[in-house]
């Protein structure tokens, strides 16, 4: 019998309790599970800290252990690397935080209506964008949507091999390489050398006929922009693949959509699109295309659609729900689940909240930026920018090999003078040792550019 | 008014919003972007920068909406949605509907969490580090197994990782080819049947001997060299404990193989059984089910799995580690490791809302969570027997633990009725209800899980609804027949949603279809 | 719509005097002797009553008189007649009723009897439109009727109000009406019809469709024909699951007929048990295999499809070789149930008891006892 009461479980007043054990008809809690084995049984209570029962204990206790971080916000931020500091506008949380949108689940287009309605327009929204017809309900993250728009090309084409540049971001690689397994085959495409973009030439002497899609990341982990694509989408199309374009959607505004350049499938993660970076937690995959029948039939995620209600309303459900869990002719298909609904949503306002004029202003400032810091960097003597030739969006890779000091070392010091320095490329990338990615986002200030010109001067001396 | 005629007055918000970009006018804006950051350069100078042909000439089509109207159209669909925050949400069973304390959404929406970019060196990170270590330790707790991992973005995605270790496990051994099979049960989540085959695995299906409880016999049929691993969900979906359960994972041990847990149904077990104890190898379990982080219309979540530690080597990478010199940091050096199933580390706001409420509640509150959710459902359970129509699944086990599998057969024999049109019907009463997953074998199905979040007052409010609908069905069949009347629209047509020629998943693309409302072009 | 409609007037006349069925002259001129009544225009009435509303702005063509004109004309929706039968019916007047229906265009036919009645319509309309069966015979075996005459009436009412979105192939039996009548039940797989899926309505929105049975049974065909381990020899039984494996392999198989597959290509069509024992004594034992499906009601693997497979014949496959393919579908309706093995060889099905995998889907088996 409980000798308090939990707020969280207005059942567990004693009264209450044995009014309701009378009305089964036991006497005990235990009574009702009886039948659950000595064997199976904990033998002692779990072995758990003890709690801070009342709620502003609770409150201290986390908050003082979440204080011992040092934010992006805090620190001048020039990481970027897959995952970016971009300005959440107060809505987008307001929206988000709302409870019906936050406690909400699976339940029907009816008494749910209103979620089916806000993911319809997300996906509207983010065709729009991509300049494509069809966007599902979000994936779990980018890598898992890259994953998927892989295995939707294996289906299509009924081929089990894929094409993957090497200068795709390393942390969506590893987890594709995970997701193919043990089925699809992967060969790597090499990248040149000097411009940083993929090099053609190692993609025809991989490209057979047995290969089902060509993924392209643009810009890609080196922030450099595959002016190539086109090409590269001819070439896999020669080769009866399909081309994949895993993307920043945030650059969108500026740059032009994947569909344009030949891509069939386009992929990537929202989280630039007004989701708080949240330690990688907010992230959210999107997988786009055209309508063709053969193409969606492959998507397994949900995708919502519009229809007419009896009374001349708009009615939402699922698009051929029947395609989400059956099987390919030669291989499962994969699997639907809780994935990331919520962040799609968010994504949603923030595309509704900032308009074409938003996002083209966006795109804007966000390469002005990343001008001004190579101008600036070009000034400081022993630090290279040339290392690679091709053009840069909202990250550039910054040579630091002639100052004699690692990427591992500059990024201390510059964290002592408050800075996030950028990601280190040599620990991922043979060749690039010493080299760093720094990124810049619309949240980059004249200070910041400043700030970490001053350091780096004084760094490397 | 009593709780039912109070429900049954009940009108859900209903705007006729319409779709965002039927609210767009030309040149309105939700808000502002900064401009340059100085005067270094001009703006053709900048745009001058890219490749000619990778520049977007035009403007994507997004809607133009003012920043007041945006909220407003935004809160008119967030009002059309029925949370656990606005109903007695026991209808979605197997989902764990429970209550996320608000004081969570204040930690998570704190500025520590939410700015912290993942590839922050560790010395910058130590606080969401310790989070994440902290919540790997109440685990451990929990299922009294030894090595966790926040990796997993949902239930599903738990199995994926159990998968993917099994796998990992069998390479290691050299007998990757040969243990392709997997075993599951008929009334276990079916993504522990789904997700395996995604690995390459054949999986075996369990079915339920006449008491409810997986057949033995048939599992010891199915066990064979081939076996890699097997998945079980405990309780079921029926609400049932496998009291056999160590007999099972026995009989898998002595052929070496691996036993994976899928605790999503954890609810009813905090504190009185545990994984260690049944004998499992790993589990995972849903932290947006029974450890309260919110639901979010489907996600973001988080399956955290915990492991033996023989298997810490399998694991998805990167780990997190806990020592004196160097304090929390993330552990890449797997080389065995199953891969990585997941973009950075996991959905860590997830996995600090789970932390907080077991740190709330402490070992004799979470037994108390359990306590109370094992005589909510047999409360609840009792009350609804006695609806006519009503009766439940394997009617001769009476015992349940978080939740109940029941039947409408006898409702639809009576009237014709069955659980789809009670679905409909509820929806006019303000609350949710959920049938079954696949497969489809108990007819007409309906899942109540009253978990710890209801008082009695909440599940009597909610039997006297299914009293009611029954009460329709069998002397109104008009008005079972229409509803729902008072939810956020009508009755949608079904067409539109397996037609090629019909189907839009995107505005732009009911535009090509269709003018005015749904009138083919 | 055009709607088909008929009733076998005789079917389940024997029932109630304990006659069992109504095949053939005598049997009927006996059961009317004992006072048997027409109970097929009563069942059919009931059905009726439910989808009378939503019948009225559609078109029914049916025979005259006690073939289900009269039923409909007194209820106000006046037929169109086909022709008019005399008035001791046969089962050459139902199987004529159909192929006029046919040619007048009918979406769906409707019909009230039993297997025999099932068996006639089959004969002539086969898999080309959908059909919903009123149940009105004794103890039927096809399953294409409904459970009773009211589930019936409401699948033509979903099926007029235009609800119906998928349909499954339901077997049809042929019963053995002099075997009954001596307490034996023998029946064998006559063919298939297309009914409504009374199961669609249910969705479950969080994890996933299991999708179509037509879909599955490719997904089913796929697996198996991938499972084909070279120069082995496969025996495929009767029925619309095995028959899949054809599509699969872009071969011609028989429905109903024991075919072998050898590495994937055609090694023998519609065997006689002879055949089937040379062609198995071609390989050693270990190397032979044989693929069978779920037939019937109460889940019979042997006893429904093929004599041909000869408790002979199935001894000369290792039990392990054994492999049975059934849609989940299939097995979810035999839910509680076990298999039977009914060989003719009690000594046999006894060796065949315990338990089996039955392959539902990609990748996918199902535990099924057999009993």
């Amino acid at each position: 019998m409980a000798a308090k009461s939990y707020p969280y479980i207005p059942n567990s007043v004693a009264e209450v309790q044995e009014e309701m054990l009378r009305f089964i008809g036991v006497g005990s809690i235990e009574d009702l599970i009886a039948d659950i084995p000595e064997e199976v049984r904990m033998k002692e209570p779990m072995e758990l800290p003890e709690p801070f029962e009342d709620e502003a204990g609770i409150y201290r206790h986390v908050s003082g252990i979440m204080n011992k971080n040092s934010t992006a916000e805090e620190l001048r931020c020039f990481l970027g690397a897959g995952c970016y500091n971009r300005y959440v506008p107060a809505v987008v949380d307001e929206v988000i935080n709302r409870s019906e949108f936050l406690t909400a689940y699976a339940g029907e287009p009816y008494e749910d209506h209103g979620r089916f309605h806000a993911l319809f327009e997300y996906q509207s929204m983010m065709a729009e964008l991509l300049d494509f017809d069809v966007c599902n309900v979000p994936n779990y993250d980018g890598s898992q949507a890259c994953g998927t728009a892989l295995r939707m090309a294996t289906r299509i084409t009924k081929r089990k091999e894929v094409l993957i540049p090497r200068n795709l971001n390393p942390d969506v690689l590893k987890v594709v390489e995970t997701y193919l397994q043990p089925d699809v085959k992967i060969t790597y495409v090499n990248y040149n050398d000097k411009t940083g973009r993929i090099c053609l030439d190692s993609l025809k002497a991989c490209l057979t006929d047995k290969a089902a899609a060509v993924l392209v990341m643009n810009p890609n982990f080196f922030g450099i922009i595959e002016d190539k694509a086109q090409e590269i989408a001819d070439m896999a199309h020669k080769a009866g693949a399909l081309m994949v374009a895993y993307v920043e959607p945030s650059t969108l505004g500026v740059l032009t959509p994947p569909s344009r350049y030949g891509a069939d499938i386009a992929c990537g993660d929202i989280q630039p699109l007004g989701i708080h970076m949240n330690y990688g937690g907010g992230v959210a995959g999107f997988v786009a295309t055209s309508e063709k029948p053969e193409i969606i039939e492959e998507y397994p995620s949900r995708l919502f659609g519009i229809a007419p209600t009896s009374e001349g309303e708009w009615g939402f459900g699922d698009v051929l729900w029947e395609r989400t869990s059956f099987a390919n002719r030669d291989s499962a298909k994969e699997f639907v689940g809780t994935h990331s609904a919520l962040w799609g949503i968010a994504a949603g306002v923030y595309l509704a909240s900032m308009g074409p004029q938003g996002m083209k202003e966006l795109g804007e400032a966000i390469l002005q930026r990343q001008v001004c810091l190579k101008k600036v960097l070009s000034k400081i003597k022993g630090v290279k920018l040339d290392r690679f030739s091709g053009t840069s969006f909202e990250e550039i890779v910054v040579d630091f090999s002639g100052t004699g000091k690692t990427v591992k070392e500059i990024n201390e010091k510059l964290l002592e003078k408050g800075i996030l320095g950028g990601f280190d490329l040599g620990k991922c990338f043979p060749g690039l040792e010493g080299c760093s990615l720094l990124c810049v986002t619309e949240q980059t200030t004249a200070e910041d550019i400043k700030a970490i010109a001053d350091a780096l001067s004084e760094i490397i001396g | 008014m009593n709780g039912l005629t109070r429900m049954k007055k009940f009108h859900q918000a209903r705007w006729n919003e319409p779709i965002i970009y039927e609210l767009s006018e030309p040149g309105q804006r939700g808000v502002l972007v900064p401009g340059p950051c100085c005067e270094c350069a001009s703006k053709e100078e900048i745009l001058g920068t890219l490749p000619e042909h990778m520049v977007r000439k035009d403007l994507a089509n997004l809607p133009e909406i003012a920043q007041l109207q945006l909220v407003r159209h935004y809160n008119h669909l967030s009002q059309e949605n029925l949370g656990v925050d606005g109903n007695i949400d026991i209808g979605q069973g197997t989902c764990t509907m429970k209550y996320s304390p608000k004081v969570h959404e204040r930690l998570a929406g704190s500025p520590k969490m939410l700015h912290m970019h993942p590839l922050q060196p560790a010395n910058t990170a130590q606080g969401v580090l310790e989070i994440m270590y902290k919540t790997g330790e109440l685990f451990k707790a929990i299922s009294g197994l030894d090595v966790f991992s926040v990796q997993p973005g949902g239930g599903s995605h738990g199995v994926l990782a159990l998968a993917s270790v099994v796998r990992a496990y069998w390479r290691d051994k050299g007998e990757e080819e040969k243990r392709d099979e997997i075993i599951t049960t008929l009334f276990s989540h079916p993504a522990d049947a789904a997700v395996p085959i995604v690995k390459g695995y054949k999986v075996t299906i369990i079915q339920p001997d006449s008491e409810g409880y997986p057949d033995i016999e048939a599992f010891k049929a199915a066990l064979s060299d081939r076996t890699a691993a097997i998945f079980f969900t405990n309780p079921e979906d029926t609400g049932i404990f496998n009291v056999r359960i160590k007999e099972f994972t026995k009989l898998a041990h002595e052929k070496g193989v691996l036993c994976c847990y899928d605790q999503a149904n954890a609810n009813g077990l905090l504190g009185i059984t545990r994984t260690a104890e049944a004998d499992f190898d790993m589990s995972f379990f849903n932290l947006h089910k029974t450890f309260s982080a919110p639901h979010g219309c489907g996600g973001p979540a988080t399956g955290m799995v915990a492991a033996r530690k023989e298997l810490r080597p399998y694991m998805p990478v990167p780990l997190v580690e806990y020592c004196p010199e160097k304090g929390y940091y993330l552990d890449f050096d797997l080389p065995k490791s199953c891969g990585k199933i997941k973009s950075f580390w996991g959905v860590i706001p997830v996995v600090l809302k789970a932390y907080s409420w077991i740190m709330t509640l402490g070992a004799d509150g979470l037994r108390e969570v359990s306590r109370v959710a094992i005589l909510n459902n047999n409360y609840c359970m009792k009350k609804i027997l006695a609806i006519k129509g009503a009766s439940m699944s394997f009617p001769n086990h009476p015992s349940r633990i978080e939740q109940v599998r029941y039947s409408w057969e006898k409702l639809k024999k009576d009237t014709g009725f069955g659980t789809a049109d009670v679905q409909r019907c509820i929806a006019d009463f303000g609350t949710h209800y959920w049938s079954s997953h696949e497969p489809f074998v108990i007819p007409e199905p309906f899942t109540i899980e009253p978990s710890e979040s209801y008082s009695k007052k909440d599940i009597d409010d909610y039997c006297a609804v299914l009293e009611e609908i029954s009460r329709m069905c069998y002397e109104e069949p008009e008005a079972v027949e229409h509803a729902p009347s008072n939810s956020t629209v009508h009755h949608i047509d079904h067409d539109y949603f397996d037609d090629p020629a019909k189907y839009s998943i995107t505005w732009r693309s009911y535009n090509r279809k269709y003018k005015g409302y749904f009138e083919p072009k | 719509m055009k709607i088909g409609f008929l009733i076998n007037p005789v079917a389940g006349m024997g029932g109630k005097v304990a006659l069992k069925g109504t095949d053939g002259e005598d049997i009927l001129r006996r059961a009317i002797e004992l006072g048997a009544v027409p109970a097929a225009n009563s069942r059919a009435e009931i059905a009726l009553a439910l989808f009378r509303e939503a019948a009225s702005y559609h078109y029914f063509y049916a025979p005259a008189g006690e073939m289900g004109g009269k039923l409909l004309s007194e209820n106000g929706l006046k037929p169109e007649i086909v022709f008019d039968p005399a008035e001791k019916t046969t089962a050459d007047d139902t199987k004529r009723a159909v192929s006029l229906m046919l040619e007048a265009g009918v979406e769906a036919i409707v019909f009230a009897g039993g297997d025999g009645t099932a068996r006639d319509v089959c004969s002539v309309a086969g898999e080309k439109i959908p059909v919903i069966g009123i149940p009105a015979g004794v103890k039927i075996h096809s399953a294409v009727y409904a459970k009773r005459p009211k589930d019936a009436g409401m699948l033509v009412k979903n099926l007029l109000q235009g609800k119906v979105k998928r349909y499954v192939l339901a077997e049809v039996m042929d019963l053995d009406e002099d075997a009954f009548r001596n307490n034996a039940v023998r029946a064998e797989l006559y063919g298939y019809m297309k009914v409504p899926d009374d199961r669609e309505f249910m969705q479950d929105r969080k994890s996933g469709s299991s999708g179509s049975d037509t879909n599955e049974t490719l997904d089913i065909a796929a697996f198996t024909v991938n499972g084909m381990i070279e120069d082995e020899i496969y025996l495929i039984g009767s029925g619309s699951t095995t028959n899949a494996i054809f599509q699969t392999l872009g071969k011609e198989g028989t429905l109903l007929g024991v075919d072998a597959v050898v590495n994937r290509e055609l090694a023998g069509k519609d065997l006689m048990e002879s055949e089937i024992k040379k062609l198995l004594l071609d390989h050693p034992k270990e190397k032979r295999h044989l693929v069978i499906t779920v037939i019937g009601g109460q889940g019979h693997i042997f006893g429904r499809g093929n004599q041909q497979l000869s408790p002979d014949v199935i001894r000369m496959i290792p039990r392990e070789n054994i492999l049975i393919i059934a849609n989940s579908s299939k097995m979810s309706a035999l839910f509680g149930k076990t298999l039977i093995a009914d060989t003719g060889d009690p000594e046999l099905d006894e060796e065949l008891k315990g338990y089996f995998p039955v392959i539902t889907g990609f990748g996918k088996k199902i535990m099924a006892k057999v009993g």
